[in-house]
């Protein structure tokens, strides 16, 4: 991997982020738009249910923590549709560029677009509504890295599925997020779903973070062992989705995909 | 070493249709050789594995001595390339696509680097201008100076002077065999334009069916097969290629 070749995937994003608010505006601005409304309705239901229950950490911090993924996963693949958008994978892939450099990018320029949104939706739910992660104590750590590396696995098999399907595919990866997460448990624990969808929710990592967040906001402690489970997980679909990524990518150089990628399928 | 390319028994099939079928040839320094044949003749896939954007079948390319099978990445840190399918980013300036280009290709003394190339180019007073936002002749010189960043080995070009008018096609022309007469590198240029292959190419290939059907110097080549010209000749490729390999050079 080379320093320069991830920076000028970094520099790239720069050079389109700095003269383009279409693109800073939505950095920070949907996350905003859900922090409101969630904070609000979490203020309204608070006034309305017994005392007791921890809305504010139980509803508006898994919406922040639920958004922190998007961000994540959005900062992988906006850069990715940008080179889509510009028809720029044959300039960048007949250069020394390699897929590891490339991926090392996107990964970066989600970092640093997403930390934007996320100061913003944690400054804007701690000041406006007064939500202290504070109160999952040392867990919040853990749970914030898996569901950045979640984001990131997602990010990049969002990427590979564009890869393989065309511009067309970017319809499919826009409601990931909102197709996973009844699965996951955002706002209600997972017992209450029927028995099919908890099994697929034990194969998510979220799961097992938003089950968490529960436990600790309820007076209960986390078993290690799920703790364990769901942080496994998380490193399998990072592997996964980079692997697919890799296959998808030699799938392309076989077939020609990446010099002819507006025809979407060769073969 | 002497080759800036040397590509071996090369083979490409798409289905059942065999795009380049086993063709062998080197480009040298200082060398400008044209890769010509009809539409379909598998010119573009050629170019294409030479990119390192679609994987051979069969054979070897090897780049300034370095296999791009085993080595791409320090094999294509020696090439680069302009194509007219294949433009600058158009939601970036000048600069800020050769900055980027540079730093993906290891560029030295980038800044420098850019001031020269921008100076060469005459791109000055685009600088900052969206390559989206440049007339087809000004990105086509934008897409060359990002094509002479690294100072490649070897400059492929496809069709660079496709749609470009005969003043800026003529400019594209000079900039081309000067960088060849300067400096080490080889150049491997299509066209389907015969006067300019005569022009400026040192040695042609055609290509027909995915395979090379004739080589030599444009300018004495078609008299050895009987015809006036380059473009007599071509056609001939593009009609007849098996009386032409029967009556052989």
């Amino acid at each position: 991997m080379s320093f320069n070749r991830v920076s000028a995937i970094v520099l790239r994003q720069y050079y389109l982020l700095r003269g383009s608010p279409a693109r800073v505006l939505p950095l920070f601005i949907w996350v905003m738009i859900d922090i409101v409304l969630w904070g609000f309705m979490t203020r309204y239901l608070a006034g309305v249910t017994p005392s007791g229950l921890k809305l504010l950490p139980a509803l508006l911090g898994a919406v922040v923590m639920w958004d922190f993924f998007i961000r994540i996963m959005q900062g992988v693949t906006m850069p990715f549709f940008e080179d889509v958008w510009s028809r720029n994978f044959l300039n960048f892939f007949a250069s020394p560029l390699t897929v590891a450099d490339y991926l090392a990018g996107l990964v970066l320029v989600s970092i640093l677009t997403s930390a934007i949104g996320v100061v913003v939706m944690f400054l804007l739910a701690g000041v406006v509504f007064g939500l202290s992660f504070a109160v999952y104590g040392f867990m919040f750590f853990p749970f914030i890295l898996c569901l950045f590396l979640f984001g990131i696995s997602f990010g990049i098999f969002a990427c590979a599925i564009m890869l393989r399907f065309g511009p067309a595919a970017e319809w499919l990866i826009w409601p990931i997020p909102a197709m996973i997460a009844p699965f996951v448990g955002v706002f209600y624990p997972l017992k209450v779903l029927p028995a099919w969808m908890q099994s697929v929710g034990a194969l998510l990592p979220p799961s097992y973070i938003f089950e968490g967040m529960r436990t600790i906001l309820s007076g209960g402690v986390i078993a290690p062992a799920d703790l364990f489970k769901g942080g496994l997980l998380t490193l399998v679909y990072l592997a996964a989705a980079c692997a697919l990524f890799f296959r998808t990518y030699r799938h392309a150089l076989r077939t020609g995909l990446i010099a002819r990628y507006s025809a979407e399928n060769l073969g | 070493m002497d080759e800036v390319l040397s590509v071996a028994q090369l083979g490409k099939s798409y289905g059942t249709t065999r795009a380049v079928d086993s063709i062998s040839f080197r480009v040298h320094p200082r060398e400008i050789v044209g890769l010509l044949g009809p539409n379909g003749a598998g010119k573009t896939t050629t170019i294409n594995m030479l990119l390192g954007v679609l994987e051979p079948d069969s054979g070897s390319i090897e780049v300034d001595g370095i296999s791009l099978s085993e080595g791409r990445s320090r094999s294509m840190s020696r090439t680069n390339f302009a194509a007219t399918y294949a433009p600058l980013p158009g939601n970036l300036t000048v600069v800020e696509n050769l900055r980027v280009f540079g730093l993906l290709y290891g560029v030295g003394d980038l800044s420098g680097t850019i001031d020269r190339l921008v100076e060469q180019f005459d791109l000055k007073a685009f600088c900052n201008t969206k390559c989206g936002a440049l007339s087809s002749g000004e990105q086509a010189r934008a897409a060359l100076a990002k094509a002479m960043l690294n100072s490649p080995r070897l400059l492929l070009l496809d069709e660079p002077t496709a749609s470009l008018d005969p003043a800026v096609a003529r400019e594209i022309r000079i900039i081309i065999r000067s960088f060849a007469a300067a400096g080490t590198g080889g150049v491997l240029w299509t066209s389907h334009n015969m006067y300019e292959v005569t022009d400026v190419c040192d040695r042609v290939l055609f290509m027909s069916h995915g395979k090379i059907l004739l080589e030599g110097n444009p300018r004495t080549l078609p008299a050895v097969h009987g015809k006036d010209s380059l473009e007599d000749l071509f056609v001939a490729v593009a009609r007849e290629p098996l009386s032409l390999r029967e009556g052989g050079a």
